[in-house]
């Protein structure tokens, strides 16, 4: 059987990640792994969960988003909000799979809707206004009351008084204290299942008709639009579906501890960068890329605990020295010499 | 009179982010990059000050001026250095977001450094403006002496970089090179220096709102530039990114929104309509209130 390039490169981005979750399993079963290693399994999977989303909106469809936490903390909060209402009344199993649809779908449908004004815009302004919206998100998100009793669902936006709720009520979004003891459904194996999930959405995206599409509006959107292509439905499409894989890593997310709070470390416009890093230290389009640097560098600062107050700044060096080194044109020039040199021809 | 002093107020905060914003979008006008460190270097001078005025042991006259210009100086220096170091090696780079994360590592590398040198307590920064201030009206409308200060030091900053930009070969060789690096370079511009020379006076001006912002709000941390630098950065991109007048009236309405909002809307959610006054705006006019609308041609 002929196998051709594209369904080749899928297969090995899929064997990667099959690959390291055996190994992390077989070394799990074997009591090699610290309990705090295990802690951080699950956020890898939804970190390059997120990464590959991102790298639709800025490797695919060419447009700089620094607010894609704010669809993480979309999908996270719709989700955990439904799994604490329905934490005794639905089994885990088919509760966490409602759970995930509902978070993807707030998500998606957020996308859609910050999509319209959104991606009228261009370049930097582009850019800017997905970090506005992420702290939209994230602000509005903190001044949220919803609790539930009897009588249904109350709402408000002002304290927890206003919700006007009956003694047995179930508050379940607290404001700024956020959402406490969503059940804890989310494993690693889920998180794998996730990020294949997402991996061959995107990847089979990329090589269809659709993904062409959205490619050549990337490359140049006049000569696209020339030749007939609808560039506002193909960039809200990739925009939507990236929003709602970034609401499945919200769902991991939330399902992952016991409080969930719209905090800036996580769903700020600090945590997109973050992402972004990711995505471009991957390859900016290079969706493999995106997952194996999602890994690495969530693992790395983790890593260099035991360097104490150092392992930031030294993160920091070494994500300069990484970029000049991969970015610079004088490097590049320099690093093609030295090869040519050794006799060694790389493709760069 | 209370709504008075509040928008005077927000004159005050808006007057420190169109400072910031100033230098934002000297910078990006130039180099046409996003300088994500420029709120750290706001964190910075905060620090060089509250340094300086310690170590003369009280806030004497003469010990602040001093602190204040080693401020300028050393983040003129430190602007300088980065753009050496981190930026200029990726210029002309197949990417433009190599150089935006590089300048994430270096917002990540001075907050981290500042962390290590100062910890991460937050310290009480004593106000660099002694004067008390004046009151009208029998003293129901007060304002306060950094106010007034910060209003004017931001009026002056503007018209000398106005004249400066306009009326120096420097300044020109500036609008030259934000114009078009290559045709600047063959009329004898040297392009190194005045990106420099930009870097140099935006991170002065980090300094002098660092000092203006830390007087109004004494609370120094290493993270203090980060939520003024974005928010000066929504300042720029709100008044047309490029735009020198345009800073300064995003920076004002900005913070005339941001304090209005926080009086008498909600302190939670005034952040939230900051934010949705630059996409309102945006939708409207997408290129700022006075950015220039280029027209892409095929």
């Amino acid at each position: 059987m002929r196998i051709d390039k594209k369904t080749k490169d899928n297969l090995i981005t899929y064997g990667i990640v099959v690959a390291t979750f055996l190994i992390v399993q077989a070394l799990a079963s074997t009591g090699h792994l610290t309990n705090h290693i295990k802690g951080l399994l699950v956020p890898m999977t939804y970190y390059a969960i997120i990464a590959v989303a991102l790298n639709l909106c800025v490797g695919i469809l060419g447009e700089l988003s620094i607010g894609h936490c704010g669809f993480m903390c979309i999908g996270a909060f719709t989700s955990a909000a439904f799994s604490k209402i329905t934490a005794e009344k639905i089994p885990s199993g088919p509760r966490f799979l409602i759970a995930f649809v509902i978070g993807i779908a707030f998500a998606a449908l957020f996308g859609f809707l910050i999509g319209i004004p959104v991606l009228r815009l261009k370049g930097d302004y582009l850019a800017i206004v997905t970090l506005a919206f992420g702290e939209i998100i994230k602000n509005v998100i903190n001044a949220f009351y919803i609790g539930v009793d009897s009588k249904g669902m109350h709402f408000s936006m002002e304290n927890q008084m206003a919700l006007g709720l009956e003694p047995d009520g179930l508050m379940v979004v607290n404001g700024a204290m956020g959402i406490t003891g969503t059940p804890h459904d989310a494993s690693f194996t889920i998180g794998i299942v996730m990020l294949l999930v997402s991996l061959v959405v995107v990847l089979n995206l990329i090589n269809s008709r659709d993904g062409r599409a959205i490619m050549a509006i990337r490359d140049n959107y006049i000569a696209a639009e020339a030749s007939g292509i609808n560039v506002t439905r193909y960039k809200m499409l990739a925009f939507t579906i990236s929003a709602a894989i970034a609401g499945a890593a919200g769902v991991l997310y939330s399902h992952n501890i016991t409080t969930l709070t719209a905090s800036s470390q996580y769903f700020g416009y600090n945590a997109s960068i973050m992402i972004l890093v990711y995505v471009v230290l991957g390859g900016i389009g290079n969706i493999r890329g995106s997952v194996v640097a999602a890994c690495i560098l969530y693992l790395l600062p983790e890593l260099l605990r035991g360097l104490n107050k150092y392992r930031m700044l030294i993160y920091s060096i070494v994500l300069i020295v990484m970029m000049i080194v991969n970015w610079s044109p004088k490097v590049i020039e320099w690093r093609k010499k030295t090869f040519a040199n050794f006799g060694i021809k790389k493709k760069v | 009179m209370s709504f008075l002093t509040y928008l005077i107020n927000g004159l005050s905060l808006g007057s420190i982010y169109a400072i910031i914003a100033l230098g934002y979008t000297m910078v990006y006008g130039i180099a046409k990059m996003l300088n994500f460190a420029h709120g750290d270097f706001i964190m910075v001078g905060c620090y060089v000050i509250f340094s300086v005025i310690g170590a003369m042991g009280g806030n004497s006259t003469t010990g602040v001026i001093i602190a204040v210009v080693v401020s300028i100086i050393l983040c003129s220096l430190l602007g300088i250095t980065t753009e050496f170091i981190a930026y200029r090696p990726l210029r002309g780079a197949a990417s433009p977001l190599a150089v935006l994360i590089t300048a994430i590592g270096v917002s990540y590398f001075l907050e981290n450094l500042a962390l290590i040198i100062f910890g991460a307590d937050v310290k009480s920064f004593s106000s660099v403006i002694t004067w008390k201030g004046i009151s009208f009206a029998n003293g129901e409308l007060k304002i306060q002496g950094v106010t007034i200060v910060t209003i004017a030091v931001s009026i002056i900053i503007l018209v000398c970089l106005q004249l400066f930009i306009n009326k120096t070969k420097q300044g020109q060789a500036m609008l030259a090179v934000a114009e078009d690096k290559g045709a600047a370079t063959l009329m004898g511009i040297n392009v190194n220096k005045t990106i420099m020379l930009t870097f140099a006076i935006g991170s002065a001006l980090a300094a002098v709102a660092g000092a203006l912002l830390c007087s109004a709000y004494p609370n120094l941390s290493p993270y203090v530039g980060a939520m003024p630098g974005i928010k000066a950065f929504v300042a720029a991109v709100l008044g047309g990114i490029g735009s020198i007048p345009g800073a300064m009236i995003g920076g004002i309405v900005l913070g005339i929104v941001e304090i209005l909002s926080k009086t008498y809307i909600s302190s939670q959610l005034s952040d939230a309509i900051v934010f949705g006054i630059l996409v309102i705006v945006l939708i409207v006019k997408p290129t700022g209130i006075l950015g220039k609308v280029i027209q892409e041609k095929v």
